[in-house]
């Protein structure tokens, strides 16, 4: 089957009062592996249930390949998908589990009966079944445990058995419900891997939902951040990492958390932290004759210990391996926390309480005014003092 | 102590049985004794005389038991067919479909257990007796072809079938009845044989509306054989009487013990006592 490119336009999902999604348009290409990320609650996982067509928009229509499907039954679109409590059918013995979606496709409804569906089946089609069956099991390495029970298997093969009951079937493209998210951290960084092997093994398209953004974030070839039953940005990771489009997208990617202050925009573009001027400047003029409050985001690495900066005081320093990062609050404004990331080598004074001198790189500080959309700065020459 | 504590419950179990058991040991106990033993108030077990096989003798030889077996087969397994047929998809629907007037419904089933046969059964005769109906099978089995009780319970174990395995099973294409019948009702099999041992049981002991809608021997139900096999007997031979009530209890027993494991697990898991 050909990786099918997926056409989402206007669509709108309401539960009772709430509007659970506002007029989403998306167009995934072919082959594409593309995230959806969020918090919880922000309708991404309604969204994929609707490609699905286990959910039917209000507004809104669903296009796979060409094709029209918002009138389609779930079953007719040819998608697999992956749930994130794998789903499988627990009377069933994965071999049975795998062969379902086969059986239920190729097999007439006599045939799929119990004790009579053995004597009238056609002998040509089972042997077809039973064949991709060992083939899909094969590609996931569950070769070994086709005639156990889900129960008897631990969660990283029910998650094999799950992908290879989607991939069984070829499918247009595949759909995934946080489907890492009930597995160990160590197993979830592996199964990672496997994913993004399939994915490229197999050339389909991949419709991955998820709220870990460190997963969307090393898996997908773009994410769709969402919030708010819209999508807040669409890009590829590093477009989201460095071009966040608005500070709900700029806190949500990167670990740890991006840094947030507290600034003001004058009628000359300048920018000032608590009285204090930085070298930046805002590329378009503030509007109106007043400063503007804005936002200033400033990732971990990007913050450094220099002798003129803002006056910080240490809260506590944590080391991971190659990394540290050290806590601090401003100390003019407490209530301002900022991390900034280290090598573990960097020799700092550091120590609980200690205060130290910070500044950042403007280049790379994103500006987020009080829409909360970004704007764009320019670091200034510096005026040496 | 700890050897008190161990057994101290199994104790207080084994007592709660004998009131149980007093009944059926009493029953067992006369079948087996002369006629002259019957009012002896004795609970050893061994009679004086051994009057076992006339008692059972004459209970198999003077009324048609077996008939009455037959009829009690064909009428509880009519029931409960019928009754598992329509509960299963309308509990299916009321747990996992969402449709306008679902609460409604599930609240006139509620409302419905509340109604004890008794205060349908004169409209339900009149209606089978103007339908020409009285004296079949039919009769005894039509009232309780719908059973309310059967859709609650299956409804309550069915809430607690994973949603995301139904929706899978929809993307492969299966349909909303074989969803129902294969997937829910199959995760679903304790309950399954809990409702059947306790419909079995409800019906196999039937009296009350056998007694209403037939009077023809050759349909008589188990008890309402007994009660004529009394009759036949002017109540004197209690021992024969007894012989025929321990043939008619022992399915069901045997039924009980087969589906004992399911039959816990089933109404411990829906909380339906």
């Amino acid at each position: 089957m050909q990786p099918q490119s997926l056409e989402l336009s206007g669509i709108g999902k309401g539960f009772g009062a709430d509007d659970v999604l506002k007029s989403i348009d998306l167009s995934i290409r072919p082959g594409e592996f593309l995230s959806l990320v969020g918090m919880s609650g922000c309708g991404k996982s309604t969204l994929l249930r609707i490609i699905a067509g286990l959910e039917t928009p209000d507004r809104g229509s669903v296009s796979i390949g060409s094709k029209d499907v918002t009138d389609v039954d779930p079953s007719e679109r040819n998608l697999a998908m992956v749930f994130q409590s794998y789903a499988l059918y627990p009377h069933m013995t994965v071999r049975e589990n795998i062969a379902t979606p086969l059986r239920m496709r190729r097999l007439s409804f006599a045939a799929r009966l119990p004790l009579i569906g053995r004597m009238i089946g056609d002998a040509g089609t089972l042997r077809e079944i039973a064949a991709l069956v060992e083939e899909a099991a094969e590609t996931l390495q569950i070769g070994h445990l086709l005639d156990r029970k889900p129960a008897q298997l631990s969660g990283g093969q029910r998650q094999r058995v799950a992908l290879a009951r989607a991939l069984v079937r070829s499918p247009s493209a595949f759909l995934m419900d946080e489907p890492l998210s009930n597995l160990d951290a160590k197993l979830r960084a592996h199964m990672r891997e496997e994913l993004t092997g399939l994915h490229r093994r197999l050339g389909a398209t991949f419709i991955y939902v998820t709220h870990d953004q460190l997963e969307a974030m090393t898996m997908s070839d773009r994410i769709a951040l969402m919030s708010e039953g819209g999508i807040e940005q669409l890009g590829t990771p590093d477009e989201l990492y460095q071009q966040p489009a608005t500070l709900t997208v700029a806190r949500f990617i990167g670990t740890p958390t991006i840094n947030l202050v507290p600034v003001e925009i004058a009628t000359s573009g300048r920018i000032s932290a608590y009285g204090h001027e930085l070298d930046l400047e805002a590329k378009v003029q503030a509007a109106g004759q007043n400063a503007q409050p804005a936002t200033l985001g400033i990732r971990a690495e990007d913050l450094y210990p220099a002798p003129d900066g803002l006056a910080v005081r240490i809260l506590r320093s944590e080391t991971y391996g190659a990394d540290r990062f050290v806590t601090c609050h401003l100390d003019s404004d407490q209530s301002v926390r900022l991390v900034m990331r280290q090598h573990a080598g960097d020799t700092l004074p550091t120590g609980s309480g200690d205060t130290l001198r910070l500044r950042f790189a403007e280049q790379r500080a994103h500006l987020f005014g009080a829409d909360e959309k970004r704007i764009e700065v320019c670091a200034r020459a510096r005026v040496a003092a | 102590m700890a050897a008190l504590r161990k057994y101290l419950p199994h104790l207080v179990l084994a007592l709660g049985c004998v009131p149980m058991l007093l009944p059926f040991y009493w029953m067992l106990l006369t079948s087996i004794r002369s006629p002259s033993e019957i009012f002896n108030v004795s609970l050893w077990p061994i009679p004086e005389h051994f009057d076992a096989v006339t008692n059972y003798g004459r209970a198999a030889a003077q009324v048609p038991m077996a008939r009455f077996m037959l009829n009690g087969v064909i009428v509880c397994v009519g029931i409960l067919v019928v009754q598992v047929l329509t509960a299963v998809p309308a509990a299916y629907a009321l747990a996992k479909l969402r449709f306008p007037a679902r609460r409604l419904m599930m609240t006139l089933i509620i409302a419905a257990l509340c109604v004890p046969m008794q205060a349908l059964a004169l409209p339900l005769f009149v209606g089978l007796a103007k339908a020409n109906l009285l004296n079949t099978y039919f009769a005894m089995m039509a009232p309780f072809f719908l059973s309310v009780f059967a859709i609650f319970l299956f409804h309550q174990s069915f809430r607690s079938y994973p949603e995301e395995v139904i929706e899978a099973a929809r993307m492969d294409g299966f349909s909303e009845m074989e969803i129902c019948w294969r997937l829910v009702l199959r995760g679903s099999l304790p309950s399954l044989a809990a409702f059947a041992v306790f419909s079995l049981v409800a019906h196999w002991n039937d009296l009350y509306w056998p007694m209403i809608v037939v009077t023809d021997t050759n349909l008589a139900p188990p008890p309402l054989g007994m009660l004529f096999f009394s009759d036949v007997e002017s109540g004197a031979n209690y021992g024969a009487l007894m012989a025929g009530a321990a043939i008619i209890t022992t399915p069901m027993v045997i039924c009980f013990l087969f589906a004992r494991k399911h039959f816990i697990a089933g109404i411990t898991m829906t909380g339906v006592k």
